[in-house]
């Protein structure tokens, strides 16, 4: 296989990453202020992401370096071409962030529901916005012969990608119910197994509708293989969670969101960015990408490090395994672990 | 204001703003680590006092410094998209490198460290402190090479048919030889960063009224070890700043005269430690001099010669033309900013020195058991937190300010990498958005920080058993150690 070919794949492995762990988290921050009725169960739903939503997110900033150093045309193009939107998104991550480290630093009631504003807002913004920033580049976006973006902001806002920014956000709405079902105890539970259910169901018919008329625009014999897997899983993954097998739900989304990633990085294989003017110039995996020896480099150090990381974020999960309940949260906020 | 200006108030906002965290992550991750050590290896409660009471600082300081740090990721391609197409061969291994290294590594084992006292035997739990220091100096080694390489290309070569920048030595780029002396002068200074907060900190608490023996025992050593780590980096940081200043000279001589305000060669060379006047080079004033200094600074020989402005003008225009890009930062080309590389320079060196004199004093004022009262030393003690904070940034001011018009050094102007499709409005929207949300931001860490300076270390007593339950694993009713 070309180096660049890997290199796209590779790309695509970190969104999967990025979308498959970070899905959630945003899941169960959109879902704070449905779920948490009470201060305490938006205590549960925090802590169940605590430890780990912020090693979640740096799949999106390697995502971004890799795309950087092995597709440097790429970067240049795809970041300064969808600014607002990207602005947008940094300043919800900021925010959301922030919110789950000071949240509990201060007993004071208006101090959390500015946080807890913080945390909805900047879990709603990131997974419309990334639904739209993909819908677009499938689709095609105006690029000029000199590789710069040439449409402006509301060009980005058409109905196709209108659709993807909505999959995107019900899809990680029942991931993240999922995750809650797992994660907790008690009514918490119980009301997220039925929420993961029912906007599954909603997130299903959205997903089939916009995976499909990618299909027919875009799509590869693979891409088709992939949706249809990714379908049977989400299916799948709803028939167990109505079973109460809260694990079969999550793994069912989990794969899902996957194989939907990749397989909508299949349908724009080998174009990396494609181009709706005439007299553009497209990106492709070839066009865009860093010269051979970057890339042998580059392969080199991920061949060692990533499955370094996958087990150390695994081991994370591992060590977190327990499922929090009402009564596991401390009467006051404990700053830095002790009562 | 065209967007080429609106891009550089905002990289340079944002990235100083970052750096302003940066530092304190860097030094007190390592002072931190230390403390858990000395708990895990002595069992005296005064170091898990001192681990969880930092610690807490450490993590309000650390929230501010990942989420500034998205915006660096992104910004280059947002705002700086020719550059990151030219340079993006070379530039984005490190970076690229530096998230799978560095930053999986300190997130990952931040959240076992935050959340983990009560799941981790005491060992693990001081390992994953390690863990998240080691991250942070991987980060600043993968960065500064990104860094050093705008400061002195190497290890690539110009493809015309590409228009890029593209790499054929990864070793050449990884140990430039202004990174080798780039790397230990920031690490140092962000230990000497990270120990001059803790000094600062534990003076105020260790003589604040009614304060028990116990406490001011612990922190009097706090203030103690946290003094000479400011000492010991201070001599560091001033021995690899001497090392960089004869590199720089080799590699960006204008750096070296700019640093002076220096218009024409002289050997030997003098170093002024203030001027009044202007600093056009037409007429100087009044200026404190050391004969001899700067030849020393900058060729390792009292009487070296240092080349002046006007000649190494003259020189660039005949080595790279007469760039129109360069004219458009000052009337002659190829001529940083004078008085800001003059005073920045300055300043970086001289707070520093300042720093470490104070931290001189405080060791002195509170030898042999003594309590110092005095109203000097604790307004000392409560500036040197700051000291180097501003060094920092004035360094970095005068690194980068000082490389203009380059963007990367003899490659590309800074006018030259600014995006081309991004119009003045998105540009002024997202300096406007993000400077205000950093203003907001400062507000409110500064406040919780000085919250949880004053509450001071929780009493040895309320502090948990550390480690996993003994045996049943089971314990599901027992609420959590930690929790947001
Ligand atoms: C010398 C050190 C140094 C320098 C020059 C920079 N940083 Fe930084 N950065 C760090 C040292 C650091 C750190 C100490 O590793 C941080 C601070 C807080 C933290 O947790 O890690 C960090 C955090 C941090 C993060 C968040 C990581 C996370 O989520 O854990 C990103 C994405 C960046 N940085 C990116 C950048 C970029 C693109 C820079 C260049 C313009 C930059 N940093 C300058
Ligand atoms: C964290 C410490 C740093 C600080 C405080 C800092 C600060 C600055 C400042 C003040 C400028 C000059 C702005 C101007 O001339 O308008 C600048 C320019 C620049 N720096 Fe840095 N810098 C830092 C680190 C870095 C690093 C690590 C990189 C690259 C990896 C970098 C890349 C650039 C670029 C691309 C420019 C040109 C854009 C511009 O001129 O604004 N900087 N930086
Ligand atoms: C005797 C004391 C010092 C000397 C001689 C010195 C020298 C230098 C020189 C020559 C540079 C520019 C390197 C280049 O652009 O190629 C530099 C940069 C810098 N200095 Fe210092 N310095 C001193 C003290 C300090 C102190 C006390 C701090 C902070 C606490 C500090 C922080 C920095 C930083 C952050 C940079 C920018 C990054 C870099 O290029 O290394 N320096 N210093």
């Amino acid at each position: 296989m070309e180096l660049t070919t890997v290199w796209f794949v590779l790309i695509a492995v970190l969104w999967i990453g990025y979308f498959t762990l970070e899905g959630f988290d945003f899941g169960v921050g959109m879902l704070l202020p449905i779920l948490g009725t009470t201060e305490k169960e938006r205590r549960v739903l925090i802590n169940t992401i605590g430890p780990v939503w912020d090693g979640n997110e740096v799949w999106l900033l390697v995502a971004g370096g890799a795309t950087f150093a092995a597709f440097p045309e790429w970067y240049a193009t795809l970041f300064s071409g969808f600014y607002l939107p990207l602005l947008l998104i940094l300043l919800a991550l900021i925010v959301r962030g922030l919110a789950f480290e000071y949240r509990a630093k201060r007993d004071d009631d208006k101090w959390r529901a500015n946080w807890d504003l913080a945390i909805i807002f900047g879990s709603y913004v990131p997974a419309i916005l990334w639904g739209v920033a993909f819908a677009n580049i499938l689709r095609g976006v105006p690029i000029d012969a000199d590789m710069e973006y040439a449409g402006g902001f509301f060009n980005l806002l058409n109905p196709y990608a209108l659709l993807g920014g909505t999959m995107t956000t019900l899809l990680f709405l029942a991931h993240g119910a999922m995750f809650v079902s797992l994660k907790t105890d008690g009514p918490i539970r119980r009301e997220a197994r039925m929420l993961a259910a029912r906007i599954g169901l909603v997130a299903a018919a959205v997903t089939v509708v916009f995976l499909g008329w990618t299909q027919i625009s875009t799509g590869s014999v693979g891409s088709a293989v992939a949706f249809a897997l990714a379908a049977v899983a989400l299916l799948g993954g709803l028939a167990a969670v109505g079973n109460g097998r809260e694990g079969w739900g999550f793994l069912g989304t989990f794969v899902a969101i996957a194989l939907g990633v990749a397989g909508l990085f299949l349908a724009l294989f080998p174009d990396v960015m494609p181009t709706t003017l005439s007299s553009g110039l497209g990106l492709t995996t070839t066009n865009a990408a860093a010269t051979h020896y970057t890339l042998r480099i580059m392969t080199v150090v991920a061949v060692i490090f990533t499955p370094l990381v996958l087990v150390y974020q695994g081991w994370t999960y591992w060590v977190f395994r327990k499922r929090i309940a009402v009564h596991h949260i401390p009467d006051l906020p404990t700053p830095v672990g002790n009562r | 204001m065209d967007p080429l200006d609106i891009a550089r108030w905002q990289f340079a906002i944002t990235t100083v703003y970052h750096f302003l965290f940066v530092p304190i992550t860097i030094g007190l991750s390592g002072i931190v680590a230390s403390y858990e050590t000395a708990w895990v290896r002595t069992r005296n409660p005064r170091w898990l006092r001192l681990t969880k009471f930092f610690g807490k600082l450490l993590l309000i300081n650390v929230a501010i410094g990942i989420v500034t740090g998205i915006v660096q990721e992104f910004q280059f391609g947002m705002n700086w998209s020719d550059y990151s197409r030219f340079v993006g061969d070379v530039f984005g291994a490190p970076l690229a490198i530096e998230g799978l290294l560095a930053f999986f590594l300190e997130s990952t084992f931040l959240g076992l460290w935050i959340f983990g006292w009560d799941r981790l035997p005491a060992k693990v739990h001081a390992a994953c402190i390690w863990a998240v220091h080691l991250g942070t100096l991987f980060s600043a080694y993968f960065i500064l090479a990104a860094n050093s390489w705008m400061q002195h290309p190497v290890g690539f070569a110009f493809n015309p048919e590409t228009g890029r920048a593209e790499m054929n030595d990864f070793g050449a780029v990884m140990f430039n030889k202004v990174q080798l002396v780039t790397f230990p002068h920031v690490v140092l200074s962000a230990y000497l960063t990270g120990a001059a907060f803790v000094v600062g900190v534990a003076f105020w608490q260790m003589t604040r009224r009614g304060a028990s023996d116990e406490d001011r025992g612990m922190y009097r050593k706090a203030v103690r070890t946290g003094a000479v780590v400011v000492l010991v980096s201070g001599l560091g940081v001033a021995f690899t700043g001497d090392i960089q200043g004869k590199i720089m000279t080799e590699v960006q001589p204008m750096k070296m005269a700019a640093a002076e305000g220096l218009y024409d060669t002289e050997s030997p060379a003098g170093f002024s430690i203030f001027t009044l006047g202007s600093l056009d080079g037409s007429h100087e004033k009044f200026a404190i001099k050391i004969p001899r200094l700067l030849s020393f600074l900058g060729t390792g020989s009292p009487s070296g010669e240092v080349v002046g402005i006007n000649q190494l003008r003259e020189q660039y225009q005949q080595t790279y033309g007469s760039d129109p890009g360069a004219a458009y930062y000052s009337a002659g080309d190829y001529t940083p900013t004078i008085p800001l590389t003059y005073w920045t320079f300055r300043l970086m060196i001289g707070l520093g020195l300042v720093a470490a004199a104070a931290a001189g004093w405080i060791l002195w004022a509170t030898r042999r058991q003594r309590t110092p009262t005095g109203r000097g030393v604790l307004w000392t003690a409560m500036a040197l937190p700051f000291l180097p904070l501003l060094a920092n940034s004035f360094g970095w001011i005068f690194t980068e300010m000082g490389r203009q018009p380059w963007a990367v050094f003899g490659l590309m102007t800074t006018a030259q990498a600014v995006s081309p499709g991004v119009s003045a409005l998105e540009m002024g929207l997202s300096l406007v958005a993000l400077t205000l949300l950093y203003a907001v931001l400062a507000v409110i860490e500064v406040r919780l920080m000085l919250t949880y300076i004053r509450k001071g270390a929780e009493p040895a007593v309320d502090l948990l058993p550390l480690g996993p339950p003994d045996g049943d694993d089971d314990d599901v009713d027992r609420p959590l150690a930690f929790a947001y």
